[in-house]
């Protein structure tokens, strides 16, 4: 088993390159520029300057002691919503901004879901004064109208995507579509572990820092490994930059919660990996919801970050080689997810993160008491309380 | 002999370029696309490239993307797909190449396509997510029943990757004018014969350029260099402004052939 893809980009039968020729250069650069970046002293240190001085590592590992009264647990939470801009996507989007100032190039776009990975995109881009353009579903602008905001303010320019679902899909379509239009000057921040090779394993490689500090934080705190991992799954990101770091450690039980939406047999949901066939979408060969004509289907989650019909092809290796369960929360239960961490921690996360938090309720009552569970908390819910508001939640 | 090199043969030998127009297979419905057929080979048109519409052409922009999105809530689908093209080749023998994307035929199951593609008559595939890298199996069963798997190559193509390309695309060579997605543009890139030549310069196999094209001005510029051309953008907002007025199919003809008429 290997924790690496081929040269090709291919996690077992997972991942590849499937673009428009124009973008075969800009992926080879950028392919090189990372191999030569990640091995590179001067590009590693400057890095984790900015992961530690603007953006706030390590996070802690918090022992949730509350709830892990009310569970018979012990669950600990990798605080990611505590970093600077809400949630782990900025480690992505520093490493990236780097990337493009060493590639020379001055104009960033990126698409967004939730708007977290755009925020993210705007506060590096801002910090490095690099033009930033982010393409977001019209839906998603108005569930998540205030990181629309956070955006504008922080000097990006949003563009409204009107086609198709209307959400992160179509957004990404347009931010491809913009790169093909605009390689020569500008680079694309890609959100989550999908798309092209090498945007999987580079994007894994940013994101590993969850998984890297927990690992070490976990074994100070309670001198062994934890005996589950859990995580939401969209695209995948927070996901894999967890269980990336324990791929080897065998007896760490990994389990990647997908949105069900408003029920797995509604046809109304995001799970892929739960219910999805095997395609090409954004780039890559993975799981992905589709009908049996092979167009892509339309995905549904209360949660913006969640609601994409694709998955990072890692992840459906990890399923194929079943490394990792992958399971599925519906709206409902995220939402009581979201309130329970509320009520009983004093932390409210993002309604991603809550799918993760509703599935360690379920799991609960099936494993063994006093069990170690790591969930990353991906991201804090300020972004979502407008939305929540209106659901009737209290 | 595939209908496509016939064809390339026989404008080599009377030294026309090729006039090549991309529609949308069912915009704005499946009997329409049926009946424009004649209508294009009658004003002057060579290849017909049939779009096979997907949900999400990255390649393409908003024309494309409209005229796939109604054809596909008409229903379109490879097999109606598979139909039209029988029943086109039950009355015409103009060579029929497919445009789509990658994921409906991996759906389909990439040999079972290759083998119900040529059952029907059809003569070459472009498939614009699918670089090289990625394109052996799709590549080896279009080959093993004579259907040309065009590819492309963009204005960023360095030359020592157009030589590969250029080894294993057969029919022709899709040059891409443009850095961008399809859709009419007013100008076309100043470096545009310069690049045809650069490809020139490494295959003998026909160029055609694509993307951006509607003018006559630049189609005109474009043969300087090139064996063909393809208008696709132009030609789908024209049958979308004209479908339902009176003379619908006339107006087309009138408009494709303002534009073969300078390929002569």
């Amino acid at each position: 088993m290997s924790k690496q893809p081929d040269q090709k980009g291919y996690f077992g039968q997972f991942g590849g390159k499937f673009v428009p020729e124009t973008l075969i250069a800009a992926l080879n650069e950028l392919e090189t520029a990372y191999n030569h970046s990640k091995r590179d002293p001067k590009f590693k240190k400057q890095l984790q300057f900015y992961l530690k001085e603007f953006a706030g590592r390590p996070t802690p590992l918090y022992y949730a002691e509350q709830l892990s009264k009310h569970l018979g647990l012990k669950v600990y939470l990798k605080r990611e919503d505590l970093l600077h801009s809400g949630a782990h996507k900025i480690n992505n989007t520093l490493g990236q901004v780097l990337l493009a100032l060493q590639m020379n190039k001055r104009r960033i776009i990126a698409e967004t879901g939730a708007g977290q990975h755009g925020v993210a995109t705007a506060v590096a881009a801002a910090r490095f004064g690099l033009e930033c353009e982010v393409y977001m579903g019209e839906e998603d602008m108005h569930r998540q109208a205030l990181n629309v905001f956070r955006m504008k303010l922080l000097g990006a320019k949003v563009n409204c995507v009107t086609s198709g679902s209307k959400t992160l899909k179509d957004a990404t379509n347009e931010a491809i579509r913009d790169w093909v239009s605009n390689v020569r000057t500008t680079h694309y921040i890609l959100g989550s572990v999908v798309g092209p090779h090498p945007y999987p394993v580079m994007v894994r490689d940013f994101q590993a820092v969850i998984g890297k500090e927990a690992r070490s934080q976990i074994l100070q705190k309670e001198k062994r490994l934890p005996d589950y991992l859990m995580a939401c799954v969209g695209g995948g990101s927070n996901a894999i930059g967890l269980f990336h770091e324990f791929f080897n450690d065998k007896k760490v039980k990994i389990f990647g919660i997908e949105a069900a939406g408003h029920g797995l047999s509604s046809g109304q949901h995001a799970a892929s990996l739960s219910k999805g066939t095997v395609g090409i979408l954004h780039g890559n060969k993975s799981y992905l919801l589709q009908d049996n004509d092979g167009q892509i289907k339309i995905a549904h989650s209360v949660s913006a970050g969640l609601d994409y019909p694709g998955v990072g092809p890692e992840h459906s290796y990890y399923k194929k080689i079943k490394r990792a369960e992958y399971v599925a929360i519906t709206d409902q239960e995220a939402l009581q997810g979201l309130k329970n961490l509320s009520r009983i921690e004093g932390i409210i996360p993002a309604l991603e993160s809550a799918h993760a938090i509703a599935y360690l309720y379920k799991a609960a009552k099936k494993i063994k008491k006093k069990s170690i569970v790591v969930v990353c908390l991906s991201g804090r819910g300020d972004k979502d309380m407008e939305m929540v508001s209106k659901l009737k939640v209290l | 002999m595939n209908r496509i090199a016939v064809k390339n043969n026989h404008l080599q030998q009377i030294q026309k370029k090729a006039f090549v127009v991309y529609i949308t297979a069912g915009f704005p419905n499946i009997k329409t696309t049926e009946q424009l057929i004649p209508v294009l080979e009658k004003n002057g048109v060579d290849f017909i490239e049939l779009g096979m519409p997907f949900s999400d052409p990255i390649a393409d922009g908003p024309t494309i993307q409209k005229s796939s999105y109604t054809a596909l809530q008409k229903g379109m689908n490879l097999e109606k797909f598979f139909k039209l093209v029988c029943s086109i080749r039950k009355k015409s023998n103009i060579p029929l190449i497919m445009m789509t994307y990658y994921n409906p035929i991996y759906n389909y199951g990439i040999k079972r396509f290759a083998k119900i593609a040529h059952q029907s008559g059809l003569d070459g595939v472009i498939v614009p997510d699918l670089p090289i890298e990625e394109a052996s199996e799709l590549n080896q069963c279009l080959k093993q029943f004579d259907i040309a798997n065009i590819f492309l190559v963009s204005p960023v193509t360095p030359k020592k990757r157009i030589r590969k390309i250029a080894a294993l695309s057969s029919g022709f060579i899709y040059y891409v004018s443009l850095t961008g997605v399809t859709g009419v543009r007013d100008k076309l890139p100043s470096d545009l014969v310069q690049n045809i030549k650069k490809i020139k310069s490494v295959t003998k196999k026909p160029v055609f350029v694509g993307f951006g094209v509607s003018k006559p001005k630049q189609i005109k510029n474009i043969d300087r260099a090139a064996s063909g051309v393809i208008v696709g953008s132009a030609i789908i907002k024209s049958i979308a402004t004209h479908y339902g007025t009176k003379n619908f199919l006339k107006k087309i003809g009138k408009f494709v052939a303002s534009l073969s008429i300078v390929t002569k």
